[in-house]
């Protein structure tokens, strides 16, 4: 079933409401999107707690949109200090916080709702691999899913600069020098990404245009893509069968129901619970323990002030201790580049999962011990390694990161074996509720 | 099983988290004392706001501690000329980097940029400003035990009088006592760092009073959507 075609143009019954929708259904798919994006999508019966993610990222992303729309109303991208010896950016920020009318609402929801994207996004992905989302015929779904992760990380990257705190300083810093360490084109690079020689107004104006123009247009275009993939070949579920194969007289999945109105009043109730977890963090923790809002971040950036240790935000640090866990030059490139190299491969490696996973079955339900065990290590694997990344340097924590950073790989790069060695269950022919 | 993972996942923090080398004095005060928030924004006024400004906030804001515009302006007004201004300090940063070595931070937002693993910012300020010490090898003559080599010195001393630091115990000890009895002090300080938390973010009482509606409201939307669920769901087998 394709998702947006082959419906049956809408005829007026003879009201003015009627004749209108006529009118622009003959210039427009309109019914033809209704039904098969909504009334007559239809979606397995069987989805579970894992399923609200995917709507829950769709709503952060309204959130962050439109309080980033009323942020930049007032949020001034000046690295110039003022006539209290403040960098304008800084102190456009508070002057949000204090003089805007709900001004602190708004931005308290938008430096919210990046941790929260994480959040959702992350437990999305973990949904995925519960329940082999990613596999045929879905890979192009998950490909563009991890274009969206990608996307986002950057959106987070050139967002956490526009305070222009010491975090914000000091970790752009960071990790716009990692470039330089790229054989040959590294140096020249970071000196084009900052704009400058060092972090500065130049840099602080670039990132500000990629964060409110250039990463949210991509990212909207990736998520249309991630969504049209999807109604096109149909939702998984979490038994992993697919529910095309068996239709009813009508022609529609036995184990379909159209996904509205019967999933648009369920994520209601997923949304309504969000918002109560969203609000416990925005009106009573807005710092989130300092992991959602760091500390350090209260004070002006200053070039000249290095703070002692310099830690990213928290949805960053499994890959940051990646970086650090390698120590070692190889082939005549130093460690750096390694730890690039291994940054970057540790959120792109997800991209091939798709072609990694050799098991018969997709559903975690009907995979074996191996798969469990192996899948659990990986989860306390990402804990361990994002708590690493929060804390400064240390002879144990580097040591534990260098192990588990060598499961990590190893659980994607010995998949095509592992997986297919495990004991499975049969898959039924219908999902169970 | 799910025990032991959780367990084995928490426990590398537990034993990694331990270890903060510096003590804070627990602050014992708090935001929602309206008297006390008054008296530590007379402290302020007097004896901060010389050489620190708090340029995000604005002297008509002192009215949500239950004063006057009247008041404001009589009591805690010396050098600005409108209730809308914003708390500056006559002397330029510029000068100030000059005359002491760094400009003296603004201190709008330093209850926030304070709070670290080893307590809130609160915690690090109350502490902070008891700590001073006498130090001959030191410039202005004084020295912190929790921020060493400080470039200020002790604005309070007259009030606390003179500590100097036990080499043996590494405790301070009063030596030429102040106008007020310790415990006198350590309540003026407490009042003081209380109008620097609530400087912070004035509107964080307000935020958590709102919070608690949108929690109720959110809530009642949850019994009418979760009912709403369960109807269309009803067929669903």
């Amino acid at each position: 079933m394709a998702a947006n075609t082959n419906f049956e143009k809408y005829k007026s019954n003879g009201t003015l409401a009627g004749n209108v929708l006529e009118w622009v259904d003959a210039r427009f798919p309109a019914t033809s999107m209704w039904k098969g994006h909504l009334s007559e999508y239809y979606a397995p019966k069987n989805f579970n707690f894992w399923y609200f993610f995917g709507s829950l990222a769709l709503l952060v992303l309204v959130i962050q949109i439109v309080t980033g729309i009323f942020l930049v109303m007032h949020y001034k991208p000046d690295a110039a200090v003022n006539a209290n010896g403040v960098p304008v950016a800084f102190a456009s920020v508070e002057y949000i916080m204090r003089d805007v009318p709900w001004g602190w609402l708004i931005r308290y929801m938008h430096s919210t709702g990046a941790s929260a994207f994480f959040i959702v996004v992350y437990l999305h992905m973990f949904r995925g691999l519960l329940y082999g989302s990613y596999r045929k015929p879905r890979e192009l779904i998950w490909l563009f899913g991890v274009g969206i992760f990608l996307c986002l990380m950057g959106e987070a990257f050139f967002g956490y600069l526009l305070p222009w705190g010491q975090m914000s300083f000091w970790g752009a810093q960071v990790i716009v020098n990692l470039f330089s360490a790229l054989p040959v084109v590294g140096p020249d690079l970071s000196i084009l990404i900052r704009g400058d020689f060092v972090v500065g107004d130049a840099t602080l104006n670039r990132f500000f245009s990629f964060h409110v123009i250039a990463f949210p247009l991509v990212l909207l275009g990736l998520v249309a893509a991630h969504i049209l993939a999807l109604h096109e070949v149909g939702s998984n579920n979490p038994d992993g069968v697919e529910i095309k194969k068996l239709k009813g007289e009508d022609g529609h999945p036995l184990d379909g129901i159209p996904f509205h109105p019967y999933y648009t009043v369920k994520d209601i109730v997923g949304v309504v619970v969000f918002l109560m977890v969203f609000s416990l963090v925005v009106f009573f923790a807005p710092e989130g323990g300092g992991y959602f809002l760091e500390y350090n971040n209260f004070f002006p950036a200053d070039p000249l002030k290095t703070p002692p240790h310099i830690a990213p935000v928290w949805y960053f640090t499994p890959y940051y201790s990646i970086l650090r866990a390698m120590v070692w030059n190889f082939f005549g490139l130093p460690a750096k580049f390694w730890g690039v190299v291994g940054m970057g491969a540790s959120v792109v490696i997800f991209a091939f999962l798709p072609w990694l996973d050799r098991s018969p079955v997709k559903s975690i339900r009907y995979r074996g011990p191996i798969y469990k065990t192996l899948l659990a290590i990986f989860v306390v694997v990402f804990f361990i390694l994002g708590y690493l990344g929060t804390q400064p340097p240390s002879f144990w924590g580097e040591k534990i990161s260098q192990v588990c950073t060598v499961f990590y790989f190893g659980f994607f790069l010995a998949m095509p074996w592992w997986s297919r060695m495990d004991k499975f269950k049969p898959e039924p022919d219908r999902v169970t509720m | 099983m799910k025990k032991f993972l959780m367990a084995l996942l928490f426990a590398p923090l537990t034993a990694l988290a331990s270890g903060a080398a510096l003590h804070l004095d627990k602050w014992p005060g708090s935001v929602s004392d309206k008297a006390a928030l008054q008296n530590g924004a007379k402290l302020f006024v007097n004896y901060c706001l010389n050489c620190h400004g708090a340029s995000y906030m604005r002297y008509n804001k002192l009215m949500d501690l239950g004063l006057t515009e009247q008041e404001v302006k009589d009591n805690l007004m010396f050098t600005a000329e409108k209730i809308g201004e914003q708390m500056r300090v006559a002397a330029r940063t510029d000068e100030q980097k000059q005359w002491f070595g760094a400009a003296p931070p603004d201190l709008s937002v330093i209850s926030r940029a304070r709070a670290s693993e080893a307590g809130s910012g609160a915690d690090w300020l109350y502490t902070y400003l008891r700590s001073f010490y006498r130090d001959d090898k030191r410039p202005t003559g004084w020295n912190n035990v929790v921020f060493e080599n400080v470039g200020m010195p002790h604005i309070l001393y007259g009030l606390q009088g003179q500590q100097v630091l036990n080499h043996e115990t590494h405790k301070l000890e009063l030596a030429v006592p102040g106008t007020m009895q310790p415990a006198e002090f350590d309540k003026a300080v407490s009042d003081l760092v209380g109008y620097l938390v609530w400087m912070a973010e004035p509107g964080q009482e307000f935020r958590k009073t709102l919070g608690v509606g949108v929690l109720i409201f959110l809530a009642l939307l949850f019994v009418l959507a979760y009912a709403l669920k369960k109807e269309y769901w009803k067929d669903v087998h």
